[in-house]
C-alpha cells in the first residue's frame, strides 16, 4: 500500500475543491472495513455521522463558505472522549450503551475545524493500561504484528493511524497513553502541556495528569491537530489562558533552519539503564547522532528522581481515579446489577460486575492511599516526589532545550505476555510517566525498527508550553529520516 | 450550670449551620437555583456528575461567602482550595461532595448577640463553601426517585466553637444568624425551604463529688427549624445525664454518635450507622485550581458591608425613639430601614418619621400588601410630611389624610395639605372670632370655667373643643388655648 495521504494534504485538497470530503471519508471507511476485523482498532464506527459531516463540508466548499484547517480529514477518537454521536464507553462494561448528551471540547474543536470523525477507538478500560488488553470488550492488535499489542491505553487510536485507516486520531495521556502506543505502532504521538488542551468531556482517570492529544502519521499533522485542540476553555478550570502559537507555521523550512544549529539535546543517564531493550537503545542512540549531524549538541543531564516516578504516579493517578470512578454505581446511568438486594448490594454488585480487574486494582490502590492514617505516608509523599520531579526537569532545562530518550523500554510485546504480572506492565511506562507528573509536553516519533520489524519510538520532552520547539526538533529529525514513511501491513 | 437529676450539669454545645447562598446559579455550573421546579429539570452534565464533566467555581458564591464571613468577624483566607469528600449516597451524583477541608474560605470569627440582658459571644471556628446534594424521593409508588435539582446548590457551612451553654442560647444564635444572612442578602434564609439547616454537637460536663465527668458528644443531624434545634438540645441534656448515670460511659470511653430528631415525638433517636467510623478520604479536587482571595477585593467587600442588624436596631431605638420590638421588626426589612435613614438624611424629623413608619405608613403598606419601601414614596416627601407635623403645621389626623393623598398622586405633602385645607390656621384674628363665637354660644361652660373650681378644667377643655370644631380642626391648638385663656381672663377682670 502506498503512503496514505496526510491530514495536511487532504485538508488542502478538500478546501480547494480538488477532492470531495465524502470520497475521502468513504475511502477511509473502506480501509477500515478491509482490516479492522483483524486489528479491532475501533469499538464503534460512526459512519453515518461521518458521511453527513463530509457531505456538509463538500456543500460548504461548493458554496464558497470558509472551511476549517481540517476540512474533510477523517479522524478517529479514543472512546474516553464524549461524543453526542455513537456511544462513549471508555472501554468499560459499566458504560456499555452509554450515550453522552454532550461532546468533549476537543471533539467540538475538531469538528468545528472540519474533521470528520469516523469512529470511537478501543482503549484499556478507563485508560488504565499499557496494552489495550484491559479493554472490557476485546484487545486491539498491532498492525505491524497482529500477535503483538499496540500499546495503550490509546492502542485503538495508534493502531488506526498505523494501519492507515485515518491520518490522525485523538488519544489521552495520563502516564504515557498517547506516546507509548505511538512508539509501539510507529506513529507520532504528542502529549501537550497540562492545561494546553481542555479536558472537558474527557472521562477522567487521573485528573491532574490527564491530557488530550493527537496521534498522527507525521509531525506536521500532529502540529495541525494540536493547533486546533489548544486553547483556554471556560468549562475546564485547569485549562490555561495562553496564546496558541502557529505550531504548523513553525515547521516551515526557515524557522526549522533557525533552530537546528545550537539545539541542545539533553540526554539523561537514567533513561539508558537496566531494563532497556538493546535494539531500542541502539535506535535511540542513532537518533541522537542524527541530531548531532543536524547541528545539535548533546548535553548530559540528570533526572535523579526518575526511579521514584512510577511509585508516585501509581499513587497520585489511582487516588484521583478512586474518586473519579466512584460515580459509576448503577444508580444514575450505565450498567446496573439486575437483582440488587439493597442499596449496598446495588453499589458493590454493579461495580464488581461492571469493572474489569485492572480498574478494580487501581480503585483499591487509590482508596487505600487516601485512607485515614495512610494519607500522609502515601498520597502526600507522592505529591512531594512529584514536586521533586518537576524540579529535576526545571534544572535539566537550564542546560538543554529538549530531553531525549526512548519512549518505551521495549518494542511491542506479545498479547498475554504481561497480563499475569501487573507490575511488569507498569514498567512499560517508566520513561513516559515523568512528563505527566511534571505537566510538561512530550512527543514520541518513529526512530527505527527492530530486526523483527517492530517500530521503535524516540521521546522528546520539553519545558512547560514548549510544544513549538518540541515539534520543531521532532520535524528536524523526521525530515532527515524516512522511518515515518514506512507503513504497517 | 443547670440541675439535672440533682447534679450540677454544664451543657457544651457547638453548632454547624448550612446556609444556602442566594446565588443566581449553582456552585459549579450554570444551572439556575429554583425551588419547586419539576424534578430533574434544573440539571446539566456538571451537576449530574456525568462522565467527563468538570466543575467551575461560581464567583458570586465566593463573594456571598466572604460577605457572611466578614459579618461574623472572620479572617478571610488568602489561599483557599477545594477538596473531595467521598461517601456513597444515591442523592450524591459523583459519590463525592466538593467541599473545603483544611483551607476553608474563612476562620476565627466571633458572633455577638444580646440575650437575657447580656451579650453572648460565640466564637466561629470556620466557614467554608460546598455543594449540596440532591434529594431522594420515597413517595413514589413501587420505587424511589432522585431529584437532582438541588444538587450543586452552593452552601456556606459555618462551624462554631462549643461556646453555647443552653438550648435557648443556641436557638437565639440561630435566629440572629438567620436574621443576619437574610439582612445581608447572602441567603434568602427561608426556613420553610430549608435554606438554613442546623447540626448541633452536644455533650455535658457533670460535676459530682468534686469530680467532672464529660459525656460523649452527640451530633444531631439535619434540623431545619429553630423549634427542632431547641427541642433536640433540650432533650439531649437530661438524656445524656441519665445515660451516664445508667452506663457510666464518658467521652474518654465512648465514641461520638449521630442522632436524629423525631419531630412528632420530640425526642432524639439513634441513627443507624455502619460499624466502622466514616472515612471521607478528603483530598484536593484536581479539577479545580486553588483560589487566591485578593486582599483588595476583601477590603472592597468590607467597605461595602452595611451596618449590621443588631447595631442598626440599637441605633433605631435611640435615634428614632422606637420601641425595641418595633425597631427590630423595622430593621428586618432592609429596604424600609434604608428608606427611614434616607428620609432622616433628607432632613426629616426623626421622632415623627419613626412614628409615621410605625403607624400610618405601616398601615398603608399593610393594606396594600407591600412593605413601606414598596409604597415607593421618596425619602424627601416622607421627610417633608414629618416636618409638617413636627412644626405644628398639620396635626396627626391631617397627616394621615395627606399621606393617603400622597399615595394617590405625586404632589408634595405641603401642596396636598393646602389643597385639602388641612393646614393649621395661625390667623389669630380668625381664631379669635371662633373663640368669641364659641364662648357666646356656651355661656354655662364659660361660667363654670370662670367660677366653678370643680368644673373649670373640663369646661375649658370643652370650649377648646368647640373652637376646634368651628375651625374644622384647622386652628392651631396652641393659639386656640392662648386666646381662650385671654378671653376668659378679660371676662373675669370685667
Amino acid at each position: 500500500m502506498s503512503t496514505p495521504d496526510t491530514a495536511a494534504t487532504i485538508a488542502a485538497e478538500v478546501a480547494a475543491g480538488r477532492r470531495r470530503a465524502e470520497e475521502v471519508c468513504r475511502a477511509a471507511l473502506g480501509r477500515i472495513a478491509a482490516r479492522n476485523g483483524e486489528l479491532k482498532a475501533f469499538l464503534e464506527l460512526t459512519a453515518e455521522h461521518a458521511l453527513e459531516r463530509a457531505v456538509a463540508i463538500d456543500r460548504d466548499v461548493v458554496a464558497g463558505r470558509p472551511v476549517g484547517p481540517l476540512a474533510g480529514v477523517p479522524v478517529a477518537v479514543k472512546d474516553n472522549l464524549c461524543t453526542t454521536f455513537g456511544h462513549t464507553t471508555c472501554g468499560s462494561r459499566i458504560l456499555a450503551g452509554y450515550v453522552s448528551p454532550y461532546s468533549a471540547t476537543a471533539v467540538e474543536r475538531l469538528e468545528a475545524a472540519g474533521a470528520v470523525i469516523v469512529g470511537k477507538t478501543n482503549l484499556d478500560e478507563f485508560a488504565m493500561g499499557s496494552s489495550t488488553e484491559n479493554s472490557g470488550y476485546f484487545p486491539t492488535r498491532n498492525p505491524w504484528d497482529p500477535e503483538r499489542v499496540p500499546g495503550g491505553s490509546s492502542g485503538g487510536s495508534a493502531a488506526a493511524v498505523a494501519a492507515g485507516f485515518v491520518p490522525a486520531a485523538l488519544g489521552s495521556d495520563t502516564g504515557g497513553s498517547i506516546r507509548q502506543p505511538a512508539a509501539l505502532c510507529g506513529v507520532v504521538g504528542l502529549k501537550p502541556t497540562y492545561g494546553r488542551v481542555s479536558r472537558y468531556g474527557l472521562v477522567a482517570y487521573g485528573s491532574s495528569l490527564d491530557q488530550v492529544g493527537p496521534l498522527a502519521g507525521t509531525v506536521t499533522d500532529a502540529a495541525l491537530l494540536l493547533a486546533v485542540l489548544s486553547g483556554r476553555d471556560p468549562r475546564d478550570s485547569t485549562s490555561v489562558d495562553q496564546a496558541v502559537p502557529d505550531y504548523r507555521g513553525a515547521l516551515r523550512d526557515a524557522p526549522l533552519a533557525a533552530v537546528a544549529h545550537g539545539l541542545r539535546i539533553g540526554v539523561p543517564a537514567e533513561y539508558f539503564g537496566a531494563g532497556l531493550d538493546a535494539e531500542t537503545e541502539g535506535a535511540v542512540r542513532s537518533a541522537l547522532r542524527v541530531f548531532e549531524q543536524l547541528g545539535a549538541t548533546l548535553v548530559d543531564v540528570t533526572l535523579p528522581r526518575t526511579p521514584q516516578a512510577i511509585a508516585a504516579y501509581y499513587l497520585v493517578a489511582t487516588a484521583e481515579a478512586s474518586g473519579n470512578l466512584a460515580r459509576y454505581d448503577g444508580v444514575h446511568y450505565g450498567y446496573r446489577t439486575p437483582h440488587p438486594a439493597d442499596i449496598e448490594d446495588l453499589y458493590s454488585a454493579t461495580r464488581a460486575e461492571g469493572f474489569g480487574p485492572e480498574v478494580k486494582r487501581r480503585i483499591m490502590l487509590g482508596t487505600f492511599a487516601l485512607s485515614a492514617g495512610y494519607y500522609d505516608r502515601y498520597y502526600n509523599k507522592a505529591l512531594r516526589v512529584r514536586r521533586l520531579i518537576q524540579e529535576d526537569f526545571t534544572a535539566a532545562f537550564d542546560h538543554c532545550d529538549v530531553v531525549a530518550g526512548p519512549t518505551s523500554p521495549t518494542p511491542a510485546f506479545r498479547l498475554g505476555e504481561r497480563t499475569a504480572d501487573p507490575l511488569q506492565m507498569y514498567l512499560a511506562d517508566v520513561y513516559t510517566i515523568s512528563a505527566n507528573l511534571a505537566g510538561i509536553p512530550a512527543i514520541s516519533l518513529p526512530c527505527g525498527f527492530t530486526r523483527a520489524g517492530l517500530p521503535i519510538g524516540l521521546q522528546l520532552q520539553g519545558p512547560l508550553f514548549g510544544e513549538t520547539l518540541l515539534l520543531q526538533a521532532a520535524r528536524l529529525y523526521e525530515r532527515a529520516t524516512d522511518w515515518h514513511t514506512r507503513r504497517a501491513g | 450550670m443547670v440541675q439535672v437529676c440533682g447534679l450540677d450539669v454544664e451543657p457544651i454545645i457547638g453548632l454547624e449551620i448550612h446556609v444556602q447562598l442566594a446565588t443566581r446559579t449553582k456552585m459549579f455550573c450554570g444551572c439556575p437555583l429554583e425551588f419547586g421546579a419539576r424534578p430533574n429539570s434544573r440539571v446539566c452534565p456538571v451537576c449530574l456528575g456525568l462522565p467527563g464533566a468538570l466543575p467551575v467555581i461560581n464567583r458570586q458564591a465566593v463573594e456571598l461567602g466572604v460577605q457572611a464571613a466578614l459579618a461574623l468577624n472572620c479572617s478571610i483566607a488568602e489561599l483557599t482550595k477545594w477538596d473531595r469528600k467521598s461517601y456513597y449516597y444515591p442523592d450524591l451524583p459523583k459519590n463525592y461532595q466538593i467541599s473545603q477541608y483544611d483551607l476553608p474560605l474563612a476562620f476565627d470569627g466571633l458572633f455577638e448577640f444580646p440575650i437575657d440582658d447580656r451579650i453572648a459571644r460565640i466564637r466561629i471556628l470556620r466557614a467554608h463553601l460546598e455543594e449540596d446534594a440532591g434529594k431522594n424521593v420515597h413517595d413514589l409508588p413501587g420505587c424511589s426517585g432522585i431529584d437532582l435539582n438541588r444538587a450543586g446548590t452552593p452552601l456556606l457551612e459555618i462551624v462554631t466553637q462549643p461556646d453555647l451553654r443552653s438550648a435557648d442560647e443556641a436557638r437565639e444564635f440561630a435566629v440572629q444568624l438567620q436574621r443576619l444572612v437574610h439582612y445581608l442578602g447572602v441567603s434568602h434564609a427561608d426556613m420553610q425551604k430549608g435554606h438554613l439547616r442546623f447540626e448541633p454537637n452536644i455533650n455535658v460536663r457533670i460535676h459530682r463529688d468534686g469530680q467532672v465527668f464529660v459525656t460523649p458528644i452527640v451530633e444531631v443531624k439535619n434540623l431545619n427549624s429553630f423549634r427542632s434545634l431547641h427541642g433536640a438540645i433540650a432533650y439531649e441534656i437530661p438524656r445524656q445525664v441519665e445515660e451516664w448515670l445508667a452506663t457510666g460511659v464518658t467521652a474518654a470511653t465512648g465514641n461520638k454518635r449521630n442522632r436524629g430528631w423525631d419531630d412528632t415525638r420530640e425526642v432524639t433517636v439513634p441513627q443507624r450507622e455502619k460499624e466502622e467510623a466514616h472515612d471521607y478520604r478528603y483530598f484536593p479536587d484536581p479539577d479545580l485550581v486553588p483560589l487566591t482571595v485578593q486582599a483588595a477585593w476583601v477590603a472592597e467587600l468590607r467597605e461595602r458591608q452595611p451596618e449590621l442588624p443588631l447595631c442598626r436596631t440599637e441605633r433605631f431605638i435611640s435615634e428614632y425613639s422606637l420601641p425595641p420590638r418595633d425597631a427590630h421588626a423595622l430593621v428586618e426589612d432592609r429596604a424600609t430601614a434604608d428608606l427611614l435613614d434616607h428620609a432622616a438624611e433628607a432632613g426629616g424629623d426623626k421622632v415623627v418619621l419613626g412614628k409615621h413608619f410605625l403607624s400610618l405608613w405601616a398601615r398603608f403598606a399593610n393594606e396594600r400588601g407591600t412593605t413601606i419601601a414598596g409604597l415607593r414614596i421618596s425619602p424627601g416627601r416622607l421627610a417633608e410630611l414629618a416636618n409638617l407635623v413636627a412644626t405644628g403645621r398639620i396635626n396627626a389626623t391631617a397627616a394621615a389624610q395627606v399621606a393617603e393623598a400622597m399615595l394617590a398622586n405625586h404632589d408634595a405633602p405641603t401642596v396636598l395639605a393646602e389643597e385639602l385645607g388641612l393646614m393649621q390656621s395661625r390667623d389669630t384674628d380668625r381664631i379669635a372670632a371662633w373663640v368669641t363665637e364659641a364662648l357666646a354660644a356656651n355661656a354655662a361652660a364659660v361660667q363654670d370655667a370662670l367660677a366653678n373650681p370643680k368644673k373649670a378644667r373640663a369646661a375649658r377643655g370643652f370650649l377648646t373643643g368647640q373652637v376646634m370644631k368651628l375651625s374644622g380642626g384647622r386652628a392651631d391648638p396652641k393659639i386656640v388655648g392662648e386666646l381662650i385663656d385671654r378671653a376668659l381672663a378679660e371676662r373675669a377682670g370685667a
